[in-house]
């Protein structure tokens, strides 16, 4: 591990161990300041993650993943989702998710459908946006994490 | 099966004989009768026996170098693009994903767009269709163009006009029920499949009267015996009677409601035997633990009466499915000999990774060999009982519900997809576009609602391990079960092949190229690269006394998934190659026809 990682690993340990120990095992750490000033919806511990992640990687395989393409990554009929959460807040990929989006016109046919009723989503909103959240922050690598513990 | 020969006829004839076609075998002779003139491509698999073979052959070995496009199309449209072009007489017919616009082109007068005819469907059934918004295209006969729209609605066209004749509603997109297949049209009536196999569908094929668009015969894939149409004693499988409730005896309660068995592939139909044959997809949902039972008949190859519907025989490839490994691939009728003796043979590449050689009069199994060394799931297929031997250690339901399961062979998208081979009764080898794609698979429990996905399992997927390509493009003796031999590629080859009497076989790749092949070596003749990667299928015909070769281009489909970021995950060290393996950075999306001819 690079000195200067380890470093920023340690200071920030004493702010907030578990996102701390997590930028530190993908060797994207983020800033310390950056680290403290925000709440993370996911844990990620020694690169391994807290039930509501992996569960949110779970269902994402289950609902979004024929369409977003694996781990997030996009297709080529759907977005990005790990560049979509650099910029959008938890409250309009909620309504996203809940509500869909359409964008039909001449030159595109993407269609969200909404993920309201059903219940493998609606149920586990949180737990997706945390797992696609730790997937835009570099938290977590690509393919199935490893739960805490496991 | 007879070989093709050049059967010469005249275009007149095969307009009076659409004239007359109220007669159900004058429609059936006309086209079948069109479908061995080499001049034209007027079904989507170039011939009822789905061989994807052309007598055609002023493009040869020698001369196919020069080969250079010649005109090219834009479809309008941004997504995959899957099946390819029909040429009858004079006029090309291009099909698009959704909105599954058709294009009547003018072969007389460079493309000029004869007709369009462009369906209102509810956008709303994007998303409800697995894999993005793909269509094989549309099938042509008695003077009729017919349309399997993506709202699960049936359309038949004057192929003069573009006039609808007809329209019907052959499943329910608030339930799941789409369609992406091909039509075919057998005698006087169409066949018609339907997807869902995501969504919990039951799925069936459906007889349309060609006439009228109302329904000749429908049988499911799983159910009660009056649904799946089959006698318990004369309906076989490896040659015994099946039995009373050989489909509901084998899942638990009514789970067979939603049990999938979707109908999305190809059909074929031998008019001598007068049997249809097709595939059923995998068992819903894709977590095994949720339905015990071997979830007949999916993953089954039928053979049906064409006129019926009546199965003569069936034979379930992967009982029980834990890999969704869909059975819909195309059955190729061909008559080769088999360890020396001549057969009636069906010849099928499943998605599991095992080629089947098969009687098609009888249903006995002759041949099933793996035709992607990298198939790990089974040791092979037990000869007398026809069940594949599971390796324990790659068995999901044994690993159970929350237990990531490795390093499985083939990948859920198999060593092969819908993606069609060719048959050449010249070399009497088979030319197959291959995955070569491994996978993790985590099979969870989900709950079912209406319309939403049904699927029950995470993966991912990434190359064997060892190897950094994900597609092959082989030749295949179906009658010992061996490679003859094998073209690796960047990417899984997700193109149909196209076989010609000129020696050269044909298909397209993912980055976009069209690449040509001597058929008897695998040795690359040419290839040129189309506007974006190729999920089409190759077709050649022959217009003003030269021959053409014609593909859509427009990357997307199951293989699209991959496009963004590559497949592969950063598990097992495979991050490096997931990485690189970025198909965004060979191609984008586009909806191109390209036309190719010598000069």
């Amino acid at each position: 591990m690079p000195k200067r990682l380890a470093l920023a690993a340690a200071v920030t340990l004493l702010a907030l161990p578990f996102s701390v120990a997590a930028g530190a095992a993908d060797g994207s750490a983020p800033t310390a300041t950056k680290v403290a000033a925000e709440a993370k919806p996911y844990k990620v511990e020694g690169g391994k993650v807290d039930p509501g992640t992996y569960n949110g990687y779970r269902r994402y395989g289950e609902s979004c993943m024929r369409c977003h393409g694996p781990d997030g990554a996009g297709s080529s009929y759907a977005p990005d989702l790990t560049d979509s959460l650099k910029h959008m807040d938890y409250d309009t990929f909620a309504e996203t998710v809940i509500n869909g989006r359409k964008n039909v016109n001449t030159a595109n046919n993407n269609v969200m459908p909404s993920f309201g009723t059903t219940e493998d989503v609606a149920n586990y909103l949180d737990d997706i946006y945390g797992y696609l959240k730790a997937r835009s922050d570099g938290a977590i690598g690509r393919g199935r994490p490893q739960r805490i513990g496991d | 099966m007879k070989q093709r020969k050049k059967v010469l006829l005249s275009w007149t004839a095969l307009v009076t004989a659409s004239l007359l076609s109220s007669h159900p075998s004058l429609a059936n002779d006309e086209l079948s009768k069109a479908s061995k003139d080499p001049k034209q491509w007027v079904m989507q698999a170039g011939d009822y026996a789905n061989q994807r073979y052309s007598s055609l052959k002023q493009i040869t070995t020698a001369n196919v170098k020069e080969l250079r496009p010649v005109w090219t199309f834009s479809t309008g449209v941004l997504r995959g693009h899957e099946g390819g072009p029909l040429v009858v007489g004079d006029v090309m017919y291009v099909h698009t994903p959704f909105p599954n616009v058709v294009y009547a082109l003018d072969l007389n007068n460079a493309g000029r767009i004869l007709w369009k005819y462009e369906p209102k469907q509810d956008p709303t059934v994007i998303p409800v269709m697995c894999c993005d918004t793909v269509n094989r295209g549309v099938a042509y006969g008695d003077g009729k163009i017919i349309l399997n729209q993506a709202d699960a609605n049936v359309v038949a066209l004057d192929a003069k006009t573009g006039k609808e004749l007809w329209k019907v509603a052959n499943g329910d997109p608030k339930k799941g029920e789409t369609m992406t297949g091909a039509p075919v049209i057998v005698k006087d009536k169409v066949l018609v499949g339907i997807s869902g196999g995501e969504f919990g569908v039951q799925g069936r094929m459906t007889a349309y009267n060609l006439k009228d668009g109302s329904v000749a015969w429908k049988a499911y894939s799983v159910g009660p015996d009056d649904q799946i149409l089959v006698d318990p004693q004369k309906t076989t499988s490896l040659g015994k009677p099946i039995g009373a409730n050989s489909s509901l005896s084998t899942w638990q309660g009514d789970q067979w409601k939603t049990g999938g068995g979707a109908t999305w592939g190809w059909t074929s139909y031998d008019p001598q035997l007068n049997l249809i044959y097709y595939g059923s997809g995998n068992p819903s949902t894709w977590n095994p633990k949720q339905r015990p039972g071997d979830n007949k008949w999916s993953m089954t190859i039928f053979a049906r009466d064409a006129d019926t519907g009546m199965a003569k025989w069936v034979y379930q490839m992967t009982p029980h499915d834990e890999w969704d490994y869909d059975g819909v691939n195309e059955m190729i009728l061909a008559d080769i000999k088999v360890k020396g003796t001549p057969v009636k043979a069906l010849v099928h590449f499943d998605r599991n990774g095992f080629a089947y050689t098969m009687n098609r009069e009888t249903g006995e199994l002759l041949v099933a060999e793996k035709y992607d060394p990298a198939v790990n799931w089974a040791t092979h297929v037990d000869m007398k009982t026809g069940r594949p031997e599971v390796v324990a250690q790659y068995s999901t339901d044994k690993n159970g519900e929350d237990h990531n399961t490795k390093g499985v062979c083939p990948a859920a998208l198999g060593s092969k997809d819908q993606q069609p081979a060719s048959y050449s009764p010249d070399t009497g080898l088979f030319y197959v576009p291959t995955n070569h794609v491994c996978m993790d698979y985590e099979p969870f429990k989900v709950s079912y609602t209406a319309g939403q996905p049904y699927v029950g399992a995470t993966l991912s997927m990434f190359p064997p391990k060892g190897e950094n390509n994900l597609g092959n493009f082989i030749a295949w003796d179906a009658s010992t079960g061996k490679i003859v031999w094998s073209n690796k590629e960047t990417f899984s080859v997700w193109s149909g092949a196209l076989t010609t009497a000129g020696g050269v076989a044909f298909y397209g790749t993912l980055e976009g190229y069209l690449k040509a092949v001597d058929m008897k070596t695998g040795k690359e003749l040419y290839k040129f690269k189309t506007p974006s990667g190729i999920i089409g299928n190759v077709t050649t015909y022959e217009h003003g006394g030269k021959q053409y070769v014609a593909v859509l281009s427009g990357v997307g489909g199951w293989a699209g998934i991959g496009m963004a970021a590559g497949l592969g995950g950063d598990t097992d060290g495979l991050g490096a190659v997931g990485a690189y393996k970025q198909l965004a950075n060979y191609t984008q999306l586009g909806g191109v026809l390209t036309v190719f001819a010598l000069p």
